[in-house]
């Protein structure tokens, strides 16, 4: 490969359009080999590569945090009438007279939700990956601001501390719910977890808010800024496009949600009435009057439904990527992919009262939000039949990566169509807050996502750690995870039409949801099956890491930037001189190339015999 | 037990990383780490059928398993034409799930890497992009219309004879309050609430005087009903999923819910051949420890008995007149007609005009 990187000269000879940084090569190459103290090195470390392990290596554990609240939450609504004697030893007093506390089974549920949404599928996927890949694929020394990215994991990091802490309160972490509607959040004479817990949770929640701002300035700068010589912003792989607008999504919706959480600490904290009206609890009336609960998850929603895409986005890019890649082929329909982007990502701010259909909102604007919901149903099927003509006639190599891209599309069909169902105000009058909608977003946003996460920790490990992950453990975790949610969220549905309510402690008292006990048994056992089998992943990771094969620089004979440096790139990235970019990052299997990959640093002077007529001109 | 749990699993781990160890060896042994595409490539391809032949058979039949007892049966005019919608939609998009996951498995499958072949470079069509961008646009705008008129029909304002009742919410049930022979429902103040006076009558409303309020909801089979319902402590939502009803009920913010009731709870009985069974309505926003227990059951009854059911009932002032004592010396106000029946003969006219 080396061969195809340009020479220093070629770079140097090209100063003019987009070169902001050619000063601060010169700067770098002075400084790349200073030692540096370990505690910079590996901890307060302001390259973008370390802060993105950072943020991996938090997410991980985050996720096996969320995932066993799952677990005991699924072993109550598996089996409601068992004891839970034994869980005593790890949950302490929660455990009484051998049941599950109810208050804290909300506690569960609510912090599960809270840590999947926010802790590992907004900071451990965008920011890892955001964090890994922008200045690696544009072709930049670092982010824009070194200084603003270390402080954004360190935010991320305090706002951690501060949720993981809720959890061992003597009230218990917030119940409320991850959306955490007032009033319940609001009065600690509702719930326990209203206490201190959400005071916890909302503190912590404006730090995460402030970790995810200063992360997204910093992603928005480094793409527009930053990019390399001729790395117009149609020549940017589709992974940067994703994190791109995701960063923009998040800069414009998490401010709003602070507002909120901000609101809602003055209603806690220094009596104000935003969303106070009318309330008579715990023998008393409360003075508050003329707020409104609806007018928080107006402003909750209006963050929570871009959050969503915010998810999902950064997972649809690397998805693209990684497909592209093990078909051989280019990705179908690039222009259309970024359109299409573009377009869920001004659809997702005008959608959000869809999850407010039967709040008691004039029905008018019920309508409204429906036409609008439904709309984002088309760049989302764009998506989805792209993808599939990716795969079309390509040469696909099933690494572990590809199988989990195959995944996601599967999982994101499975999810996004019954979207078609709960985005349709007449029908949510009937499915709202039942497991329908659980599975649908599990389907859609958790489960996907998360297979966008293993898609991109299984592509880009070589250029992490420089070490392969084991490819048969990965096959094992691909197959069990996949089997898993699939036996998991197929069968949640059929709870779901039959209209059981979500975060229900159990359903015994009810004759109208007695009828699936055996199914939600079943459901639950796929889910701890699939939460242990997690666990391969882990060892695979941790082993790879330190044990795994070595890799080679371009591992997977891929096209885009960050291939073209060493195999553990050290800060800087590239040694020498940034490479320049020629060609758009999807030339696979081009007619006439001697390789099925040309990189996107390769100029077509070089490439003749492959090169399209139009391509011609710029040889 | 805990112990021993720990051991199993850690025996577990060991056995596990040894045979991880054997497998890495023979795999160095036998050369195939170096290999780039082995015949894991093709295992895997096939295992992508595999899955979905089998996977698909496996759904196809839990779901059919299942579907009898998916369905909660339907007691609502409103009910029966959602439920249609319902299954038309999931019938549209159970099309393009089939035929978009056959499609993803079986390319998977066929387009497996082949030593030698090389992969179509095929980038861009926008004759066939703009095709399958329009398809869904006109599938999404059929859909919107049939939602969107139901949706209006549902959420339009209630027919003016319709039977009036309040459901209010509180941590962790249901009060019931109905408006008696003026069919009007009284003042109430979140203020004047305790222990007796649950929902806070304010009596110096005459109009409240007649108001009853009852441990379970009755309505009238085949005529519209108009849940009035409030909060007064958290959120909470109606959801009576037989008669495919759902509402928040807000605190601060009273909100409505109309329909029509169809089969009564006896012919449902028969329908369903089990005598135990009820209307059942739930509490579907989390509000707290009871949140699983909030429910109320609702009786549908022939018009005729609704009115006896009625008639059976005594007033809030009738039956509380401390209450009405206390109201009154606060207020320094006389009511003249100290106790209000809630009499049945408004009630009748309303159910049959003819009366």
């Amino acid at each position: 490969m080396a061969a195809n990187i340009p020479t220093n000269s070629q770079v140097q000879g090209g100063i003019g359009a987009a070169v902001p940084h050619t000063g601060h090569d010169e700067h770098h190459d002075e400084h790349d080999h200073h030692d540096q103290h370990w505690l910079f090195k590996y901890v307060f470390s302001q390259d973008h590569k370390v802060i993105a392990k950072q943020f991996l290596i938090t997410g991980i554990f985050w996720a096996i945090l969320g995932g066993t609240l799952s677990s005991l939450f699924r072993l109550q609504l598996g089996w409601p009438e068992s004891t839970m004697e034994w869980l005593t030893p790890f949950l302490g007093k929660w455990i009484e007279a051998g049941k599950l506390n109810p208050e804290f089974y909300l506690a569960l549920v609510t912090m599960h939700g809270t840590i999947m949404v926010f802790f590992v599928l907004t900071a451990g996927l965008s920011g890892t990956f955001s964090n890994f890949l922008i200045p690696l694929q544009v072709g930049a020394r670092d982010m824009a601001s070194g200084f603003m990215n270390m402080l954004s994991y360190w935010f991320f990091f305090l706002s951690s501390v501060i949720m993981f802490t809720s959890l061992f309160l003597e009230t218990g972490p917030a119940s409320a719910g991850w959306t955490i509607y007032p009033p319940l959040s609001a009065l600690p004479q509702a719930i326990p977890g209203s206490g201190m817990g959400m005071t916890l949770w909302l503190v912590s929640m404006a730090l995460f808010i402030v970790s995810q701002l200063l992360g997204g300035v910093n992603y928005i700068t480094t793409v527009i800024n930053l990019r390399t010589r001729g790395m117009s912003m149609s020549k940017l792989p589709l992974t940067i496009w994703a994190f791109f607008l995701t960063a923009i999504l998040g800069l414009l919706s998490f401010p709003v949600l602070f507002s909120a959480a901000l609101l809602l600490i003055f209603d806690r904290s220094f009596g104000t009435s935003f969303f106070l009206s009318d309330i008579y609890i715990a023998g008393q009336a409360l003075p508050n009057v003329g707020g409104s609960p609806i007018l928080f998850q107006h402003l909750f929603w209006f963050l929570g439904h871009p959050e969503v895409y915010i998810v999902i986005m950064p997972a649809m890019g690397m998805v693209s990527e990684i497909l592209a890649t093990n078909s051989r082929k280019p990705i179908f329909g690039y222009r259309a992919m970024i359109g299409s982007l573009m377009g869920i990502s001004l659809l997702s701010f005008v959608v959000w009262a869809h999850h407010m259909f039967i709040t008691g909102m004039n029905p008018f604007l019920g309508s409204v939000f429906m036409f609008l919901t439904l709309i984002i149903a088309v760049p989302s099927a764009v998506k989805t039949f792209n993808w599939l003509a990716t795969l079309w006639r390509g040469n696909i190599r099933f690494t572990t990566a590809m199988m989990f891209s195959i995944g996601f599309v599967s999982l994101f069909i499975s999810g996004g169509l019954t979207g078609i169902i709960l985005g349709n105000a007449a029908l949510d009058i009937q499915m709202h807050n039942t497991y329908f909608v659980v599975a649908h977003f599990h389907l859609v946003m958790g489960s996907s996502a998360f297979f966008g996460l293993f898609a991109g920790v299984y592509h880009w490990f070589p250029k992490m750690f420089g070490r392969m992950m084991d490819e048969k453990l990965g096959y094992i975790h691909f197959w069990l995870t996949f089997l898993g949610v699939y036996l998991v969220f197929l069968p949640m549905h059929y709870v779901g039409i039959a209209g059981f309510p979500r975060r229900y402690y159990a359903w015994t008292g009810f004759d109208t949801f007695s009828q699936f006990a055996d199914l939600n048994k079943f459901i639950s056992v796929a889910a701890i099956l699939a939460f242990f089998a997690q666990f391969v992943f882990i060892i695979n990771f941790f082993y790879s890491i330190f044990r795994g094969r070595r890799a080679t620089e371009n591992p997977w004979n891929s096209t885009t930037l960050e291939w073209t440096t060493p195999v553990v790139p050290g800060h800087g990235n590239w040694p020498g001189a940034i490479p320049a970019v020629y060609r758009w990052p999807y030339d696979y299997s081009k007619p006439g190339a001697e390789q099925d990959f040309i990189p996107q640093n390769v100029p077509y002077s070089q490439t003749q015999s492959s090169n399209l007529p139009y391509e011609r001109e710029m040889e | 037990m805990i112990a021993l749990g720990i051991f199993l699993l850690l025996l577990l781990l060991v056995v596990f990383g040894l045979l991880f160890r054997i497998q890495i060896l023979t795999s160095i042994f036998s050369g195939s780490s170096t290999r780039e595409i082995g015949t894991s490539n093709r295992v895997n391809a096939i295992l992508m059928l595999v899955f979905l032949v089998l996977g698909g058979a496996w759904f196809a039949y839990s779901f059919a398993d299942n579907f009898g007892k998916m369905n909660p049966p339907i007691a609502s005019v409103h009910g029966h034409e959602m439920e249609r919608l319902f299954w038309i939609t999931m019938i549209i998009i159970g099309i393009v799930f089939v035929l978009t996951q056959v499609l993803l498995f079986f390319y998977s499958y066929k387009y497996q890497h082949q030593e030698g072949r090389r992969a179509f470079f095929f980038s861009h069509n926008n004759k066939i992009e703009i095709i399958w961008t329009i398809i869904p646009a006109i599938v999404m705008a059929g859909l919107v219309f049939a939602g969107w008129k139901e949706w209006t029909k549902i959420t339009g304002p209630a027919p003016k004879d319709s039977v009036v009742l309040e459901v209010m919410g509180k941590q962790f049930n249901w009060l019931v309050r109905y408006p008696g022979r003026d069919l009007k429902l009284g003042v109430v103040n979140y203020r004047l609430i305790d222990a007796t006076n649950e929902f806070g009558f304010d009596l110096n409303d005459k109009s409240g005087l007649d108001d009853f309020v009852a441990g379970e909801i009755h309505v009238p089979k085949g005529h519209p009903v108009l849940l009035k319902i409030r909060s007064r402590d958290v959120l909470h939502a109606v959801y009576m999923p037989h008669f495919r009803v759902q509402m928040y009920a807000v605190p601060g913010m009273p909100t409505k819910f109309w329909f029509t009731p169809t089969v009564t709870t006896d012919e449902m009985r028969a329908k369903l051949g089990n005598p135990k069974f009820n209307y059942e309505l739930a509490c579907n926003q989390i509000c707290g420890r009871g949140h699983f227990a909030m429910k109320l059951n609702i009786v549908v009854d022939e018009p005729d008995d609704y009115v006896a059911w009625v008639a059976a009932q005594k007033s809030f002032s009738e039956q509380n007149p401390d209450v009405l004592a206390k109201l009154k010396q606060k207020s320094g106000d006389v009511v003249e007609k100290e106790v209000v029946p809630a009499a049945t003969a408004a009630v009748g006219a309303q159910l049959n005009p003819a009366l």
